[in-house]
């Protein structure tokens, strides 16, 4: 299918209900995959997806768009490429064009401990049904010719993990597909409308407050990002979430095409090229917590520093555009995804930098929880309360910056 | 661009500073702090969206601790001091 073939995506928005059985707050991928799968999967579709914004307008529109598997814990590996392959199906499902396109991601090693733990990462990604080689230096570049394999004479390149499923897809369309997805099936979504309070009886909740009105509902789902502990604190919940800045940028059109998604796990940037043509970059979250967007020349310098590098052709570019969206991180670099002490009140956080990739597979399993009751096997181990039980999904190294 | 006055130095760039985290006291009795407590302790933060306390650290300066007020929504620097324990904390 091309972007010719396809027709324009068509949205309904009715008027809201007094009530629903399920309401879902915030409108980015998340929320609405949550929605998209409760109709396609289970037939429930008296769902609202409340959107305080835009549908799309927080991180799930604001994101670099790598899907990847390369996890380091057997959970987490098992989770992403499931949501991978959900993703290599999402077009023909849906019958809309996100763009989704294959690359492989290279993540470089740069010294003897970096190369085994690529080594490891190999290993374990494919002990649990992800595609990933070991490659050497001499591999690397038959992947990606850009490379300068002495790292400037600083990082020399001596090896790096190869994922070689990895892809990219457009997030708006992403997003898009789903809501029309849902909405084609009698789910409501509701844009321009905040949930500012949670509707209580005891320890259970009932509906939500929204600034135009009350809303009944049997089960509230929060998909809110960034914003979540605010909105856990409206059901008396505290959750080990930090929220902070990540920022990313493109560059003019780079003639020539770049195909794969290239990282580096010391220098802790990563970039590919977009359908356009730009080349986009990411890097780190900022040190500091904050709700802020601002975007600052400081994170501009040093990725740009870092990324030409390894990459020398990039000095010829020029930045386009630099953005910023504000981050659910948790503690141990894994998601939060399940029930919450609160009855009814169920929640789907802790996606930090790196939730973009895992919209389908969490959307999929939510929805199955909340038609269910049961915790899906698949996200058991993600739940709140490993905090409380001290039994963290610890996996730093591969939920990195992206 | 954030702004922090160290105590001791002035006005400087957050790029010489580390953030030390919200201002999250110990409990102050350790032995009768339940494993609830002490998870949340570790683990539960207030993660305000608005002005919070919290630490940072004079690494490419003088290597002064000090509490800083943030509005974490605008990044503006209410006010910087030295830390004090407070009355109810003192005497455990
Ligand atoms: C610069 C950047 C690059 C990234 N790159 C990648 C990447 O390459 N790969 C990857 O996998 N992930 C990446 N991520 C992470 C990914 O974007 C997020 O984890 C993911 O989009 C989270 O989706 P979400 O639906 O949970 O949150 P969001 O998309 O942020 O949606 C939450 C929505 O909730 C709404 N909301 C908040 N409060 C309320 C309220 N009270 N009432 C109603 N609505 C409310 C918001 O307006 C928002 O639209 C990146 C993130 C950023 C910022
Ligand atoms: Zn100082």
């Amino acid at each position: 299918m091309n972007e010719f073939q396809e027709k324009l995506v068509h949205f309904t928005w009715p008027e809201p209900k007094k009530s629903y059985d399920v309401v879902i707050v915030g409108g980015g991928g998340h929320g609405l995959a949550a929605a998209y799968y409760l109709a396609t999967r289970h037939g429930i579709t008296n769902v609202a997806v409340l959107e305080r914004n835009y549908i799309g307008g927080g991180n799930s529109g604001r994101n670099t768009t790598i899907i990847r598997a390369n996890y380091g814990i057997p959970e987490a590996v098992r989770f992403y490429q499931h949501s991978l392959e959900l993703y290599q199906t999402l077009e023909a499902e849906t019958g809309r064009w996100i763009m989704h396109q294959e690359k492989g991601i290279l993540w470089m090693a740069h010294s003897e401990i970096g190369m085994q733990q690529q080594k490891a990462r190999a290993a374990i990604n494919r002990a649990f049904g992800a595609k990933t080689e070991f490659l050497t230096p001499e591999e690397i570049l038959k992947v990606c010719p850009e490379i300068d394999l002495t790292g400037g004479g600083v990082w020399p390149v001596v090896g790096g993990s190869y994922n070689t499923e990895a892809a990219t897809a457009r997030h708006d369309r992403v997003n898009w597909a789903l809501a029309e997805g849902a909405m084609m099936r009698g789910v409501h979504v509701h844009q321009k409308t905040a949930v500012t309070g949670l509707l209580m009886e005891g320890n259970r909740v009932t509906g939500v407050q929204t600034d135009k009105g009350p809303i009944s509902a049997g089960i509230v789902m929060s998909a809110v990002g960034g914003h979540v502990t605010s909105l856990a604190a409206m059901a008396g919940l505290r959750l080990p979430i930090r929220t902070h800045p990540l920022q990313a940028f493109v560059t003019n059109h780079y003639a020539r095409t770049f195909h794969p998604i290239v990282a580096s796990t010391n220098l802790l940037f990563y970039v590919s090229q977009t359908a356009r043509g730009e080349m986009l970059m990411g890097a780190e979250i900022d040190p500091q917590p904050s709700y802020n967007y601002r975007s600052d020349h400081h994170f501009l310098q040093s990725c740009a520093f870092r990324a030409t590098t390894l990459l020398p052709f990039l000095r010829d570019l020029r930045v386009l555009r630099q953005w910023t969206g504000v981050c659910d991180m948790s503690p141990d670099y894994s998601p939060i995804m399940g029930k919450t002490s609160v009855d009814g009140f169920y929640i789907t956080t802790g996606w930090g930098t790196w939730g973009f990739k895992a919209i389908p597979a969490s959307g999929e399993q939510m929805a199955q929880l909340i038609a269910t009751g049961e915790t899906p096997e698949m996200i058991a181990p993600f739940a709140l309360s490993r905090f409380a039980e001290d039994r963290l999904m610890a996996d730093r190294g591969s939920a990195g910056t992206h | 661009m954030i702004l922090l006055n160290c105590p001791n130095c002035g006005q400087r760039n957050s790029l010489e500073f580390r953030y030390g985290g919200e201002y999250n006291p110990r409990p102050a009795k350790p032995l009768e702090t339940s494993d609830a407590q002490w998870a949340d302790y570790i683990y539960m933060r207030t993660n305000k969206s608005g002005v919070q306390k919290e630490w940072w650290y004079h690494r490419a300066g003088c290597g002064l601790w000090f509490l800083a007020e943030r509005d974490t929504r605008s990044n503006e620097v209410m006010q910087t001091y030295l830390w004090e324990p407070a009355a109810k904390e003192v005497g455990d």
